[in-house]
């Protein structure tokens, strides 16, 4: 007898070839669409820093020639941060996760979703092109400041234009996400019932929506002032350079909280499920992604302490920047005490959240010493600011990129990865992430100087050991998505909830059917309730 | 904390030193407490995982100190920015300007130099600008740096408490060259910069010398003498050679004569070398006499 399989078909077989995925409206393979076009994102970004490592592993011309060098760095950056580190938690995970989490079919704007796909690839291909045509790569470090942005003959027009559009899809997928956070969340799910990792979604979104249209019109004022020359700028015309540096980071600086929230949020999902207990202070948790996300706005001038901007501002900001370290610290308190009483099973996931944890208490606290003026005014513009911010941007939002992809990977492509393999590759890229950026805090202390294509030799040794890590690092990488690949193809199918989880994605099958919820879910206590018939606080 | 016998710079070294082993403090007892539990508690020593929602009174502590101790950082990192920033009455007013890609040191008796020389110490007030993009002076040794922005004067201040040569380095991206923006601070005693001071103006005002402008005007840092290629072409043997050029994205020859080598100073953009990027910037602050000392060198260099 030919049993008949009731389960509906999952979001995978819901539809085959090239158009039922580029032109999906289902939130589910628009996040998967967002993490392939990512991986070749981040890796392009990677081997540019391969390749800016191996020309630094000696003083004077190496490799390339000094401009090809500062193309290296422009790049690199741009790709690593407007393709990747921004977009990455919440176009990927979150697009995938959100409606999973609080009960909804789909996020509230679907269409909106896929046309904020369509112009973050837009984007992306701008900024490529920005590399082949024209007079040459970008050389101005993804900060574009004026007026060198201004005068360089390179193609920074075009690279410019790619960035004002990624600002749209971020601002569209924020958009998106506070609207389908208010609107849509199953019965029962009262604020306090949901999840972390939506409210850390909820925080950014309202960043992305209000900090992006700023950086969206200055990028425009740039390649206007090109073109048009509006003097806007250019102090040969009566301009101002340090207005522009006030308006990239009026936005860049809140749009690191937008890189910083989604992985918090990310690890607060992950730690609770590896720890069988509840998390430590929800509420104290929630209120610290709001405030990050507010006080955020506030400290954007601590990237201008050396700019020549009045003292009196400098003594302002610094204290504001000080501030925003609080709730930080609070959030990084409270997953410690989760872990107070647990039962604890280490697992990937559980590792990269423990990583993530190290890691981005020395970014953080590295940061907390910059934010004092007198320090600042000796490690700023040197590889100090370049070990700090790669151990939270990599140690931080990677790790946690990481994290979730072994975490979520079950339930996003219904097959298990080798365990044993993916905890290899994690130690490989723990080892080569300290091995590459932790020379430099000691490079930037004794005044090496960032953006530098070549070097004083007494700087060599600092060099050497970091450039060895970037090959410890790659290695952990390809390790990693070599694991991950071969469970895509050969891994043994995954339950619907292999770790244990107790929030609203683990209840369906892995992975998903097309709509979710075959029956929507009633949502009766808080998201964490683990041991019998403990109530969860709400 | 902080008693007159502290300098600006040895200032700035405790507060480093200060925060940095608040730092480590905070940093290991994190990790180590993370560590702990999750040995402590694995779940083969602990299978049962107590339920424990949250704790107010700990909620308020770990608010409430870290808050503390981040404003007491703030007060220290602003006290000594300000020791590092109040300038004394007595200094050595110098004035700065950046270029793409060198400094140029202008004393107030009109003296210019490529490389600052300082009495030992003596406080030195450098007023900074720049004649083109953002640069930014940086001394390791002295622990401070400040932007040198067209249109605009900024300043930063030291006193060099020992005798040496100090390396000056610019800290903000300013093309090709960033990185070959070096100068050197050379502290000496008050009588042998006094000597020097008056020597240096008692001399008469001499023809200026094509060979040395080279070097002061930045051109080698992207020009070799020597024909090997750097950033640009090398400068050697080009004087009444053909060489091939695009002008306005045509290509066309032309000779290297006079009014060439005048064009590319003073216009660099106009014509420039085929397989060379466009990135000179104009060298306006020449005058005519020295553009010509530049053209007769150039005339030797074979």
């Amino acid at each position: 007898m030919s049993s008949v399989n009731t389960a509906p078909k999952s979001y995978l077989s819901a539809g085959q070839g090239l158009r039922s995925w580029i032109f999906t409206l289902d939130h589910k393979r628009i996040g998967l669409l967002y993490l392939m076009a990512m991986s070749t994102f981040f890796l392009s970004g990677m081997t540019l820093g391969f390749l800016m490592r191996l020309e630094l592993i000696a003083p004077g011309p190496t490799i390339v020639s000094a401009q090809t060098y500062n193309s290296f760095f422009t790049l690199h950056g741009v790709i690593m941060i407007f393709l990747f580190v921004i977009p990455g938690l919440p176009a990927v995970f979150g697009n995938f996760m959100l409606p999973l989490m609080i009960g909804a079919k789909d996020v509230f704007f679907p269409r909106l979703n896929l046309l904020s796909w369509w112009l973050f690839i837009t984007g992306a291909c701008l900024a490529f092109a920005s590399l082949l045509t024209g007079s040459g790569p970008p050389d101005t470090g993804w900060t574009f400041y004026a007026p060198y942005s201004l005068r360089t003959g390179t193609n920074v027009s075009l690279a410019v234009f790619g960035a004002f559009v990624l600002g749209f899809s971020s601002i569209l997928t924020g958009l998106n996400f506070v609207t389908t956070i208010h609107r849509m969340r199953a019965p029962g799910m009262t604020w306090f019932r949901m999840p972390l990792f939506p409210w850390a979604l909820y925080a950014t979104g309202w960043v992305q929506v209000l900090a992006t249209p700023i950086l969206g019109i200055t990028l425009l004022l740039v390649i206007l002032e090109r073109w048009l020359g509006l003097g806007l700028f250019n102090p040969e015309m009566g301009g101002d350079p340090i207005l522009y540096q006030h308006l990239f980071w009026i936005y860049s600086h809140p749009a690191v909280y937008i890189m910083i929230l989604p992985a918090m949020g990310a690890i607060t999902e992950i730690i609770p499920v590896y720890a069988r207990k509840t998390i430590f202070g929800y509420k104290a948790i929630a209120f610290s992604s709001v405030a990050i996300a507010l006080l955020g706005y506030l400290v954007w001038a601590h990237h201008m302490f050396t700019s020549g901007m009045s003292d009196t501002a400098r003594m302002i900001f610094s204290l504001l920047t000080f501030l925003v370290a609080i709730p930080s610290a609070i959030k990084v308190f409270n997953w410690v005490g989760t872990l107070y009483k647990g039962s604890i099973q280490i697992g990937t996931p559980f590792l990269y959240a423990m990583a993530f944890i190290f890691l981005f208490s020395v970014g953080g606290l590295t940061g907390l010493m910059q934010g004092a003026l007198s320090i600042n005014l000796r490690v700023h513009g040197t590889y100090f600011i370049v070990g700090h911010f790669h151990y939270v941007m990599f140690g931080g939002t990677a790790f946690a990129f990481f994290g979730s992809l072994h975490y979520w990977f079950p339930k996003m492509f219904g097959r298990m990865y080798n365990a044993k393999v993916a905890n290899m590759a994690w130690a490989i890229l723990f080892i080569g992430l300290n091995t590459l950026y932790f020379p430099m805090f000691i490079l930037g202390w004794e005044g090496m100087p960032r953006r530098y294509y070549d070097y004083l030799p007494e700087f060599q040794t600092g060099n050497v050991i970091s450039t060895v890590g970037s090959w410890i690092l790659i290695s952990g990488v390809l390790l990693m998505l070599g694991n991950l690949l071969m469970a895509l193809l050969k891994g043994r199918h995954a339950e619907p909830n292999p770790w244990g989880g107790t929030t609203l994605e683990w209840t369906v099958s892995s992975p998903p059917p097309l709509e979710n919820f075959e029956v929507t879910p009633v949502v009766t206590g808080g998201p964490y309730a683990y041991g019998r018939g403990d109530k969860q606080d709400d | 904390m902080f008693g007159r016998s502290y300098t600006p710079i040895g200032m700035s070294d405790v507060i480093f030193l200060g925060f940095l082993v608040i730092c480590l403090v905070l940093l290991v007892g994190i990790t180590v407490t993370m560590v702990y539990f999750i040995i402590r508690y694995s779940r083969k020593r602990h299978p049962q995982a107590e339920q424990i929602p949250g704790n107010i009174p700990l909620e308020i502590i770990w608010t409430v100190l870290p808050t503390v101790l981040v404003l007491g950082m703030f007060y220290y990192g602003w006290v000594g920015f300000k020791t590092l920033r109040q300038v004394p009455g007595d200094a050595l007013q110098i004035s700065v300007t950046g270029r793409m890609w060198t400094w140029t040191f202008e004393y107030p008796n009109g003296l210019k130099a490529n490389t600052l020389k300082v009495p030992v110490k003596k406080a030195v007030n450098l007023n900074l600008t720049s004649a083109d993009v953002l640069h930014s002076f940086f001394v390791p040794a002295f622990r401070i740096k400040e932007d040198a922005v067209p249109g605009m004067k900024t300043y930063l201040w030291f006193q060099a408490e020992r005798e040496g040569t100090y390396d000056v380095f610019c800290s903000e991206y300013c093309g090709t060259g960033h990185s070959g923006m070096l100068s050197k601070i050379e502290v000496v005693s008050q009588d042998v910069f006094d000597q020097w001071y008056a020597g240096e103006t008692a001399k008469p005002v001499k023809a200026p010398d094509g060979a040395a402008l080279v070097v002061s005007a930045g051109c080698t840092g992207c020009h070799s003498l020597d024909g090997s290629r750097i950033v640009g072409p090398s400068l050697k043997g080009i004087f009444g050679e053909k060489t091939h050029v695009l002008t306005d994205g045509v290509e066309r020859d032309i000779v290297v004569d006079e009014d060439y080598i005048r064009r590319s100073l003073l216009e660099p953009g106009k014509d420039v070398v085929e397989g060379y990027p466009a990135i000179m910037p104009a060298q306006t602050q020449l005058s005519a006499e020295e553009i010509d000392a530049i053209i007769d060198y150039l005339k030797t260099l074979k």
